[in-house]
């Protein structure tokens, strides 16, 4: 932690980051809070997205607004057709057999279902099983996530690591780190922790998607809408939540690779390390 | 500096074979976990919060969302039971329901057997609301029915009874269907034991002729077919234990309301 500090002042003559710039080494210390939540967030977030996968199998189609079902029209939808499992959205339905709809199993066995075995909890069908996993870590991921915000909003580490400088927000300077990371260029301004792409995917991810799976799977439970009913309300309806919910989920599936990405072709090992151990603990 | 490149391809190598190691773990020590008794018991602690939470939110009487005429979905799909295979209930079915008896005992004052026709011909409560699933869906409807609470009033429930266990007309694979509740979803204003859906009587495979309405909770409390109410000191000791047949035979949540 101290070292973290110290890496903050790039002026500080007893910084021993000798082989890296001062900010860059920043960048890659974090906090005790930050390193404990990241870690079981992500424990977390992959329990209720795979059991989250099993939930939807029991009922694979997705509306709009208040209430939908088996006889109202889905914007999407997956099941089977004889010997084709297909994906259907907006009217276009695709043939996705073999990995949605329909699928073989470990042992040979070919089943009808929208998301298969080996991307969900538990691998065989079971709505009761997969929706204690889902409020099991829903209750891990909540907490973790006040806790987090809290923590980090009062300690300072929002303001220094990712809250974005008024510069950052000039055209110009998006412009520029946009093309660099297509190129896969990554730099960081001078006593920066990061560039403002990665600040503004980290405000996205933590304070609206992360949020947002809260407030949408709250608006779904008929004894919270009860209790609020604005929830639900403001996305639409019942339904409409429960499609956000869906999409959300795989907006935070699709962060999740393309972090991992950048991280193995970045600086895996520094990254790693500052994110487990910290740099100079 | 000069070995840092090396030393990266090692790592992302290293990542990448340990990521894939671990997605293939990732499956079947789920599965593994997922079957381990104690881990189950911890996972289950959820539904404690669940319910402690949202009593908290809701009090005993913070109502469910109530609905327009033009809000009314086109269907409430019949799910579980569509039409109960019971002979007792056939005949019944056939006949118009014109025999059916709702019982209330327990621990109550005044056991007493309801003819359907009493039921029906109670103070009327109706209400529009939204019938969610635990399998994901939502309908909405128009419930006509007597309030529970009147019905309880009715029969002098005792101090001593704490869960309400709904004896149904229907058997599933696994034996009959029940549900129960507590007595603050059972005194509950939107409580009731509906006889009419959208301004007609119950078709059979919403409940006919009976049918439980416990609005915040998912379907499956609904109990369908009641043709008995028991009031109880503890829902654990009736059936399998679990408080309903989905409870017992797959493991639902006894409490519902998520």
């Amino acid at each position: 932690m101290t070292g973290m500090i110290a890496a903050m002042d790039p002026a500080d003559p007893s910084s021993p980051a000798e082989h890296t710039p001062p900010a860059l080494e920043a960048a890659h210390t974090h906090a005790l809070t930050t390193r404990v939540w990241h870690w079981v967030n992500l424990v977390a977030l992959i329990s209720l997205f795979m059991s989250g996968l099993m939930i939807f199998n029991a009922h694979p189609r997705l509306y709009w607004g208040e209430y939908g079902n088996r006889d109202e029209p889905a914007w999407l939808a997956i099941g089977a057709q004889g010997q084709q499992g297909f994906l259907k959205v907006a009217g276009q339905q695709l043939d996705t057999t073999g990995v949605l709809g329909r699928y073989s199993d470990s042992d040979g066995m070919t089943r009808n279902r929208a998301f298969p075995g080996w991307v969900t909890i538990p691998s065989d069908y079971n709505l009761a099983d997969a929706r204690h996993w889902h409020f099991f870590f829903a209750w891990i991921f909540a907490f973790g996530l006040l806790v987090f915000m809290a923590v980090s909003l009062l300690n300072g580490h929002i303001r220094r690591m990712i809250a974005m400088r008024r510069a950052e927000w000039h055209p110009r300077t998006l412009w520029t780190t946009i093309v660099d990371h297509v190129r896969l260029k990554f730099h960081t301004a001078p006593g920066e922790a990061y560039n403002p792409l990665q600040k503004l995917s980290y405000i996205a991810v933590i304070f609206i998607a992360l949020p947002l799976m809260i407030v949408t799977g709250l608006a779904m439970a008929p004894g919270t809408d009860a209790a609020l009913h604005w929830p639900s309300m403001l996305f639409g309806g019942r339904q409409s939540a429960r499609s956000l919910h869906f999409i959300l989920a795989f907006a935070l599936a699709g962060f999740l690779v393309v972090h991992v990405v950048l991280v193995i072709i970045h600086k895996p090992l520094m990254l790693l390390r500052g994110m487990t151990i910290g740099n100079r603990a | 500096m000069t070995d840092r490149p090396q030393s990266n391809i090692l790592t992302r190598r290293a990542l990448v074979g340990s990521l894939g190691l671990a997605a293939g773990g990732l499956l079947s020590g789920c599965d593994a976990l997922n079957a381990n008794p104690g881990w189950r018991e911890t996972l289950r602690l959820a539904e404690n919060g669940n319910m402690a939470i949202q009593r908290a939110m809701l009090g005993r009487d913070g109502l469910a969302r109530e609905y327009a005429p033009r809000d009314i979905s086109r269907s409430v799909p019949a799910n579980g039971t569509r039409t109960p295979a019971d002979a007792d209930y056939m005949r019944q079915a056939a006949s118009g329901f014109s025999d059916w008896t709702l019982s209330i005992d327990g621990l109550v004052e005044r056991p007493t057997r309801f003819a359907l026709g009493q039921i029906r011909s109670m103070p009327r409560q109706t209400q529009i609301t939204r019938h969610d699933c635990v399998e994901g869906w939502s309908a909405i409807g128009k419930w006509t029915g007597v309030n529970l609470a009147a019905l309880l009033d009715a029969v002098k429930v005792r101090e001593s009874a704490r869960y309400l266990v709904f004896h149904c007309a229907d058997t599933l694979r696994a034996g009959p269907y029940y549900e129960s509740i507590d007595m603050v979803d059972a005194r509950h204003p939107q409580t009731m034991i509906a006889w009419a859906l959208n301004d007609e009587l119950l078709p059979i495979g919403n409940g006919a002729p009976l049918r439980l309405r416990v609005e915040r909770q998912l379907g499956y409390k609904h109990a369908k077919y009641v043709r008995r109410i028991e009031a109880v000191s503890d829902y654990r000791l009736a059936y399998g234990g679990g408080g309903g047949y989905w409870e017992d035979a797959a493991g639902y949540e006894w409490y519902a309301g998520i």
